[in-house]
């Protein structure tokens, strides 16, 4: 039966350092739920927290109403999957698979029915009496989730379940780890550092740095708008353009350096901040090749193109002395050359201002369900 | 709420093995310290003073240097030539090659030397043959004689680790040292040496102490060259009855001067620490032309030269002897005259203290190795250590030191089997437990939490899943001890009586006696239990990489 679980003010130290300040989460019964953001963020350790392999410097882990703060891993009802598999080389597939049932000390028909089921969910069953050794990483990666899964956990952790794999297969990979999931209708705990993965497989991911959650909710919403600057630039690629925040008979005017203004719809009303900092993803900035005419906007010298295919890559110098990156749909046209001028201006329904002081987002329709905690952004922006 | 590792069965299992070592290594060795300086119940040097007042006794710690040094000089002139053919040439053999060098190296400590007794001793077979056209003065007595004996017991050590170095070279790396202009011996001097640099230093300390600690061989050709386990040996059954106090000081000098070496290589190769990080190992040549000829001339020469003793004395086991006279003919007659010394009380008492002694060992280094890799602190690391200190001690030290300790109440354990099976797990103890945490080492920690996220108890994971994964690591190095076990001899013939006889302290007795055929029968079933030791080691591994 899967449960769902409640962290509250969880708290993680190795001797002096703290790794975990004070966490709190609420993961929902069957639900894919993907701790998401760079090494050392803490979100290996949080998984093993919940894992049972890590202590607990304080707060509550709650599976449904149980606390499970000092249960022993074997009794938490886990299934988990490891960044190197962790197969045991000993045994064959099949061993392996039905290792857990054995502990639990199940008859020998019951496990062999629940074995051959379970080989036969992730693709398998052929490799059944094979040793590990004889199998390719992705296979090995399948006996895990077959081994994971086979015992009835109440919830199922994932350690980068990927990361040892070529890109091919971990889009395969996880696309058989995501339905999966969804057939077998169990809580998921997954980690990543890899925020295509985690936007392909979550239902809802939290984005962490440092020990702390700065973003938690549906994959759309963290990508279009991010809570703050860390998210925003941690999440897809985020241009940042420093500018002035005014309020003109009720419209919130967006001024950039060089002048030019935007009238922003969806900022908050409560907003007062009047240094800002927008946030432009490179499909949101607009090339207007036509120069000349007399339109509003930011001039930008083309310093290097990149051409991928569907798209093409523009990098630019502004008018103002800022970087920026721009993406277009690639043309059948030349593509424009270097030391070219071009004027850019600002698709305002898509993108994103926060405070300076802070970096939080200002923006209407930040679903988030921790709050984002309030620090000076450390980038250049 | 605050909560620090549980205490489990671990926190039990390093209190007990810190009890064992305690008991039977820290307890014995302090003994032997109290002894060296407490005479009649009084603090008192004399004995130092002694041992450094009288060339008799200090000349014998430069002797063993001499012996030492020369010994690994040697060694190495020899090994890293060999091994260097051996790897980077495609010589005919190869598999027989390195059985056979493997086969040199694990015989017992003084097999060679008694063989070439007989081949070059005053009535030995070359020196006859040499004489009657005429050459004399050739005599395997003396300096020269042990360390032409070690040497070409223990170069094939130098062979084993080179080999393993050899391999361990990337090939870019040479490729990029001839694109530079650096090309055959000057490349081999200038790359290749100094890529190998910390395993030459690792091998020539081995080779070291390996000669330092010998006593079979000075013991035998010696002749009035004396060394020092010889000494220690020699006070410890002194004329006048054992001489604890005096034995017990030089072996303090013995463990002390192993000690500084044991240094100075540690520094040494701290050094020279570097990893290769080997993508494209070196692919062996051909072997052509004279070049090629020469290489396993030499090569099959050597080995040759190393094993003549071996076969010399499986052939002299069938020569028929009246007492030490030799007689023409073959016969089993010394077979039947072994039985009646007690040649099957010592194959049984070898076999019984030898397979015990490898069970201890194996169980305790296995769950000594969890203990360092898994829970680091600093009790299990003092285990560690403390296990280790055996490494550098002759194995005359650890027999006097069991000796002094168990010979009185509580324990009295002397004469028994089971002072030799604690002598010979403490001896061979190191060199199983390196291999088993370096097994350990390889397994990777979430192997055991799958485990037990999977429901199974710390206890189960470890014996089902832990244990089983670093079999394939240990069970190599385990044969490989059992070999060194069943050849032990130098702290054996302190410790043994007639009752706990082994093969190897039977051929010694049968030599001194002067029983040669005796001698020669006890020293070939000592060959066929180390031939079926490597056997088994080949069929369990398949790699050249051999812990010694």
């Amino acid at each position: 039966m899967s449960v769902g679980i409640n962290i509250s003010h969880a708290l993680k130290k190795y001797g002096n350092t703290t790794v975990i300040p004070d966490l709190s989460l609420k993961i929902n019964n069957g639900e894919f739920f993907t701790l998401l953001g760079p090494s050392g963020c803490g979100k290996t350790t949080l998984l093993r927290m919940i894992a049972g392999f890590n202590s607990i410097e304080g707060g509550d882990f709650m599976f449904n109403e149980t606390r499970i703060n000092d249960m022993d891993p074997g009794k938490r009802n886990i299934g988990m999957v490891f960044q190197n598999y962790a197969i045991f080389p000993n045994m064959t597939v099949r061993k392996n698979v039905a290792f857990g049932l054995k502990n639990r000390g199940i008859n020998k028909e019951k496990i062999k029915e629940e074995t051959d089921k379970f080989l036969k969910i992730v693709h398998v069953d052929q490799y059944a009496d094979r040793m590990p050794e004889r199998l390719s990483g992705g296979q090995q990666q399948r006996v895990a989730l077959a081994r994971a899964l086979v015992i009835k956990p109440d919830v199922l952790l994932m350690d980068e379940p990927l990361s040892n794999l070529d890109a091919k297969l971990r889009i395969e990979m996880r696309t058989v780890i995501k339905n999966i999931q969804r057939d077998v209708g169990i809580t998921t705990v997954y980690v990543t550092h890899d925020q295509e993965e985690a936007m392909a497989v979550s239902d809802r991911v939290a984005v962490m740095k440092d020990g702390v959650i700065h973003h938690c909710g549906k994959p759309k919403n963290i990508y279009q708008r991010p809570a703050d600057l860390f998210v925003a630039t941690f999440i897809g690629k985020s241009n940042l353009l420093s500018a002035k925040l005014a309020s003109k008979n009720g419209k919130n005017i967006v001024t950039f350096k060089n002048g030019y203004s935007v009238e922003f719809p969806n900022i908050k009303e409560d907003a007062d901040t009047e240094d800002v900092v927008v946030s432009a993803r490179p499909e949101e900035l607009i090339i207007h090749k036509s120069a000349g005419e007399e339109k509003e906007g930011i001039w930008a010298t083309v310093t290097d193109s990149v051409f991928l295919g569907l798209n093409t890559h523009y990098f630019a110098r502004l008018e103002t002395g800022e970087e920026v990156e721009i993406v277009q749909e690639s043309d059948v046209d030349e593509i424009i050359s270097r030391g070219s001028r071009i004027l850019l201006t600002l698709n305002e329904k898509k993108a994103n201002v926060f405070e300076k002081k802070g970096s939080v987002s200002i923006m209407q329709g930040v679903q988030s369900d921790v709050i984002p905690p309030m620090e000076t952004f450390t980038e250049e922006v | 709420m605050h909560k620090t590792k549980k205490a489990d069965g671990w926190s039990g299992i390093s209190i007990l093995l810190m009890v064992i070592f305690l008991i039977f290594l820290v307890w014995p060795l302090g003994n032997l310290l109290k002894e060296s300086v407490y005479l009649d119940g009084k603090f008192s040097l004399d004995a130092f003073q002694e041992f450094f007042g009288k060339s008799y006794y200090y000349g014998s710690i430069f002797n063993s240097l001499k012996v030492g040094i020369a010994v690994m000089a040697v060694s190495l002139l020899l090994g890293i030539p060999f091994a260097y053919f051996y790897s980077f040439y495609q010589l005919k053999g190869r598999k027989v090659l390195f059985v056979m060098c493997l086969l040199g190296t694990m015989s017992a400590p003084f097999l060679g030397a008694y063989a070439w007794i007989l081949l070059m001793g005053n009535s030995g077979l070359v020196t006859t043959m040499l004489k009657s056209i005429g050459i004399r003065g050739i005599t395997i007595y003396g300096f020269g004689g042990i360390v032409f004996v070690q040497a070409l017991k223990l170069f094939p050590l130098v062979v084993i680790y080179m080999n393993g170095a050899f391999r361990d070279i990337d090939n870019s790396l040479l490729e990029a040292a001839e694109s530079m202009g650096c090309k055959g011996v000057k490349r081999y001097f200038r790359v290749i040496m100094s890529l190998t640099m910390p395993t030459i230093l690792a091998a020539a300390l081995l080779v070291f102490m390996r000669s330092f600690a010998d006593f079979g061989t000075p013991v035998l050709i010696g002749r009035g060259y004396s060394t020092f386990p010889v000494l220690i040996y020699n006070q410890y059954l002194g004329e006048n009855g054992a001489d604890y106090h005096f034995a017990a000081a030089i072996s303090v000098i013995a463990v002390v001067v192993t000690a500084i070496i044991f240094l100075i290589q540690k520094f040494a190769t701290n050094k020279f620490k570097f990893t290769i990080n080997s993508l494209h190992p070196i692919e062996p040549k051909k072997a052509k032309g004279i070049g090629g000829i020469l290489m396993h001339i030499y090569c099959y020469g050597v080995v040759a030269l190393a094993l003549l003793p071996q076969l010399y004395i499986i052939n002299m086991s069938f020569r028929n002897y009246n007492n030490s006279i030799l007689q023409p003919g073959y016969s089993f007659v010394n077979y039947e005259k072994a039985v009646e010394k007690n040649l099957f009380r010592a194959i049984g008492n070898t076999l019984i203290v030898s397979i015990v002694a490898l069970a201890i060992i194996i169980v305790i280094a296995v769950l000594l190795s969890y203990l360092v890799v898994r829970r680091s602190n600093a009790f299990n690391n003092a285990i560690d250590v403390i296990s280790m200190m055996p490494y550098i001690m002759p194995g005359g030290v650890i027999g006097i030191s069991l000796i002094i300790t168990f010979s009185k109440r509580p324990f009295v354990l002397t004469g028994s089997l089971l002072i030799m099976i604690i002598a010979l797990s403490i001896r061979r103890m190191p060199f199983t437990s390196r291999s088993a945490t370096a097994a350990m080492m390889k397994i990777p920690t979430s192997i055991e939490e799958a485990a037990i996220s999977l429901g199974a108890s710390k206890a189960k994971s470890f014996i089902k899943i832990t244990v089983p994964m670093m079999s394939s690591g240990i069970i190599s190095g385990a044969i490989l001890s059992w070999v060194s076990i069943i050849t032990e001899m130098s702290s054996g013939v302190i410790l043994y009586n007639n009752r706990t006889i082994t093969l190897t302290i039977g051929t010694y007795s049968a030599i001194t006696g002067g029983i040669y055929g005796v001698a020669a029968v006890f020293a070939t079933i000592t060959t066929i239990f180390t031939i079926i030791c490597l056997v088994l080691y080949l069929k369990v591994t398949k790699s050249e990489d051999i812990q010694v």
